[in-house]
This record gives C-alpha cells, structure tokens and sequence, in this order.
C-alpha cells in the first residue's frame, strides 16, 4: 500500500463536499473500516490512539 | 378514555390489629402476582398486599417474553395470555420513508411458545389474580404500607378501610414498583441514569390491517427527527411511542388536541381511532445497590428500572419472581440453608446491569446526545440497506431474552466439553418431546436431571430427551445428562454423570458449601 495513494484518496473523498457532507462520509468510512478491522480490542487500540491527539 | 373495565377485588379485613404472617409479598402487579403464586404453588403461605383494589391502568408492560411466558405455563397461566394476546416474532426497522431491515426473533421451529405476546399489563394481572385466588394466595386488597420496624421483627404498618394494623412477616418481599414505598421507608439509593427526552405513549383504538409486528421508524416522514414504535396489542389497541424531544411540554403534549394531528400524521388523515390513553414520560436506567437486606428482598422495578425499549422492565422482573420463588420456598422448607437467598441478588443483579446496559444504549441510540452521535447513527442507517453488516450497529431496543447467568456461584464449571449455547446458568431450551414439550416437564417442586438415553442411578427424578431438536439444542450424545434447577435454568452438565457428581453440582446448587 503506497502511503501517499492512500493520503490522496482519503483527500480526494471530500472534494466537492460541503463540511456537512464531509462529517457525514466520514462517519460512513469510519462504519466501514471498522466492519473491516473485525477485532474489537484492535479497534479499541486505534479509538484510543486516535482520541490521544485530540 | 379507556374501553377496559377494570374489576374491583373484594376488601378482607386482616382482622386483629396485629397480625403474623410468614411471607408477605408488597405489591400485587405482574412480579408480585408471579411471585406468590409460585411460592403457594411449591406449598409456602403467601400473603399479598396492595393499596389498590383493582388492576393497573394505563398502557404499561405490554411485550411478554418467550421466558416470561415459559414462566408463566410453568405457573399454569400462560394458556389465557398467549390466547387473548397478540403473537409476534417478526420486525421491522425503517428509516425515513424507507425499510431497512427485518428481523425474526425466533428463526427456528419446535417451540411450543413465541418470541413475544402482546397483551395489556391489566389483562395480565386479571389472570394472574384469578390464579392466585384459585391456588390459595392471602390478597389483602387496600392495605396500604407506610411503615416498617426491621429492629427486630420484621413488620409492616398497614392503613386499610378499618385503619390502620400492624402485620408482622418473616419474609417481605417488596414487588411495589419503581416508586417502591418499601424501599423508601427502609432510605435505600435508587442511582443510575435519567434521559431527558420525553416520549408521548398513547394507546390507540382502531381497525387496522398492519400485520402483527414491531415497527419502528427512525426520523420518518410522518413525525420528523424523531423516532416511532407501535406495537398492536389485544382489543384492536394500538399501542404507539413518539419520541418528543427534551423540549416538550409533557402538559401541552398530553392534550388531545396535540396527540389527534400527530397520530393523524402517522395513522393517515382518514384513519378513524379513538384515543385509549395518553401519557408522556422520560425514562430511567436505575438500581438498588443490593437486593437482599436480609429479611427483606426487592423484586422487579423496586429493585431495578429500565427505559421501554427492548420490553426488559416488566420481563426481568416475572425472572426475578422466577429465580426467588424455589430458593425461598427450599429455605422455608429447610432443605437449604439461608445463604442460597444470597445467590438470588448474585444472579439477578447481573441480569439487571445486563438489561440496563441494553435499554440505556438502545435509549442513547435513539435519542442522540451529541452531534456526532447523530452523524454516526445516520451513518449506520445509511449504510444499512446495502451493508448487512451495519445493520447490527442499528439500535432500536434489544429485545429481551433469557439472560445467562455465567458467573452463578449456583453453577458447577464444565469438566466435558458441550457447545456454548445451554452453558450452566442458561434458561433450558424448549424442544418437542413425545406428544408434548419438553419445558413442562422440567422445573416444579425440585431440581431434575435432563437425561439423554442412559439411565443414572441418582438421587432425582429424571427426564428423558429424545427429540431431534433436543439433542441439537442440548449438544447432547448417548449418556449427556443435564441438572436442570427449579426454575428450569441449568445449573451442571456432563457427557457420562456418576451420582457422586450429580450430588455435588445439586449440593451446591442448593447454597450449600461446594
């Protein structure tokens, strides 16, 4: 997986959206590659981790 | 309003100003009923008061449980209920102007009762009151409780139409509701979590063709941003829950003239119905610390309250009436010592924050605190339609079932291997068995082994298995033998028993030390 394809790609989502739009999608990938990851203690890792810089 | 009659039960003066009595149950609703009709049943007095002299009003519990019922056949009442309610399994979830999703609460054949009946909680009551009558229950109608002396005997002070007497109890048994008086007068916390939203319950009368099902919209186009449930129940009553919001007037929005458009909105405008009853509420996740304080054990919403969704309020409490009745009636008897009551708030305290665990985040699903909880709930709603998988995200209340009571000091472990589904401390399975089923045979006065094909030499009566769908649903081989408690719950299992083990796990099962 080439960092920057996928930096572009999550960039290139949001083009054209409004901010509301943007949340919303967002939301929708969250759901998504939470579906994905299939591990709830990996997932709880990365909910920590992401929480930590906010 | 109300189209129901409500019966008025006969007043019986307690007689002296003093009185003594064994067990007193406080409360005459669907626990307290459950629960002194199964102690009369396993030979105990029971002596029940309330304040009232008739049913409840209002539309209030209305969804019983498939182990609610199993409770209730057990009890020989589950007859009258299954046949004058309404019989579901099936659901339905939309979003908007759209369905997204159904669902079926009981996907396999071969049980003898339903994943739900729906039947008003005063129906259940008139039942539950004629058997208590028949089988020899003490109803003490208007006797008011507003007093009590646990100095040293335990009493009650009663008011009733003769004034007021005092009623002495070995046993009391508060089954008095979420607004217990007796955990009042006794100063007991009642914590936990108050949701602001206001929900609007009415009950509605008309001839509808919806089929018998539980439908629930998410923002729909007849009541925009908020949610909707309706469920039909007996009589061609409707019963509908609008979410309101935290902003609404509860005395504005009881008002006919505020509830007729809403339900015209939903209903359609030529849509003839007449209202039955309208109230608003806000729900509460609470509960008591402990449920035993020694003489003194707390049932139902006096001991646990939960908000509507998932229908975990009145069916935990027929479970609580459930797990007490047979330890109770064992100790009274004797043949237990006094600690197995202690396993009563072991077991049922759990099941409680299990079902207030459901019912809070099923009532945070639906009520959105947050901006971003409403971004991640539209998410899932969204994707739900194509995505199996997020319709599991979607929280429209999680509907009550036996809970498993894993952590039991009544369980003796697993020595053989078994599938996970009939662990100790589960709710034993229904499955077809001979002409009949096999739940009626399990259960009753004592403790029984649930035997697949060899015969143990052993202390208990013994039943045999040999369905198809018993041996699935046990995981069960040739020589498999299960302990099935009173309450029809599994307290042990093994691939080959010796009574040596059968006499421990029962020994244990009884509260006496392991």
């Amino acid at each position: 997986m080439n960092p920057d394809d996928v930096y572009e790609a999550l960039i290139e989502l949001h083009r054209g959206l409004d901010d509301e739009a943007s949340k919303r999608v967002n939301a929708r990938l969250i759901l998504l590659m939470a579906n994905e990851i299939g591990d709830a203690d990996k997932l709880k890792r990365l909910i920590a981790a992401a929480r930590q810089g906010a | 309003m109300g189209r129901y009659r409500s019966p008025v039960f006969p007043y019986r003066s307690l007689g002296a100003s003093r009185a003594r009595r064994r067990v007193v149950v406080v409360g005459a609703g669907p626990v307290g009923l459950t629960l002194a009709i199964d102690l009369r049943l396993r030979g105990i007095d029971v002596t029940l008061v309330d304040e009232d002299d008739t049913v409840s009003s209002g539309s209030r519990a209305i969804c019983w449980a498939k182990r609610s019922l199993e409770i209730f056949d057990r009890l020989g009442v589950a007859r009258p209920i299954v046949e004058r309610g309404i019989i579901w399994n099936k659901g339905r979830v939309f979003h908007r102007d759209r369905e997204v999703y159904a669902f079926d609460l009981l996907p396999e054949a071969g049980h003898s009762l339903p994943a739900f009946v729906n039947l008003q909680q005063y129906h259940v009551e008139e039942v539950l009151v004629g058997r208590a009558e028949s089988v020899g229950v003490e109803l003490l109608w208007k006797h008011r409780v507003n007093g009590l002396d646990l100095r040293d005997q335990p009493a009650l002070t009663v008011e009733t139409p003769d004034g007021t007497r005092i009623l002495e109890a070995d046993w009391i048994l508060a089954c008095d509701g979420a607004r217990s008086q007796v955990r009042r007068l006794m100063g007991l916390p009642f914590s936990g979590q108050v949701f602001e939203d206001r929900f609007l319950i009415a009950d509605v009368h008309m001839q509808a063709d919806f089929p018998t099902e539980r439908w629930f919209w998410f923002d729909p186009p007849f009541h925009p941003g908020g949610s909707a449930l309706l469920h039909r129940q007996a009589d061609d009553i409707w019963r509908i829950d609008l979410q309101l919001g935290r902003d609404a007037d509860p005395v504005e929005e009881r008002k006919p003239e505020r509830v007729i458009p809403r339900l015209q909105a939903m209903l359609g405008a030529d849509k003839r119905f007449e209202l039955d009853w309208v109230s608003v509420y806000t729900f509460q996740c609470r509960r008591l610390d402990r449920f035993r304080h020694g003489r003194v054990l707390f049932l139902g919403d006096a001991a646990h309250q939960v908000s509507p969704f998932g229908a975990r309020g009145g069916n935990s409490g027929i479970q609580d009436a459930d797990n007490l009745a047979w330890k109770l009636a064992l100790v009274l008897d004797g043949k237990a010592p006094e600690r197995l009551l202690d396993s009563y708030d072991a077991e049922r305290g759990p099941a409680a924050d299990e079902n207030i665990l459901h019912s809070a985040r099923a009532t945070d699903f639906i009520t959105p605190k947050t901006e971003m909880s409403r971004l991640f709930r539209e998410a899932a709603l969204s994707l739900a339609g194509e995505h199996a998988f997020a319709r599991r995200f979607i929280n429209s209340g999680r509907l009550s079932s036996a809970c498993v009571q894993r952590g039991s000091p009544l369980n003796t472990s697993d020595v053989d291997a078994f599938a996970d589904r009939m662990c100790p401390g589960s709710a034993a399975a229904d499955a077809p068995s001979g002409n009949g089923w096999l739940l009626p045979k399990l259960g009753g006065r004592d403790f029984t082994l649930l035997r697949f094909g060899t015969e143990v030499d052993g202390p208990l009566a013994s039943v045999e298995a040999t369905s198809d769908e018993a041996i699935q649903r046990y995981d069960a081989k040739p020589g498999t033998a299960y302990l099935i408690r009173p309450d029809q719950h599994v307290a042990a299992r093994w691939r080959q028993p010796t009574r040596a083990a059968v006499e421990a796990a029962l020994a244990r099962a009884r509260g006496h030390a392991a």
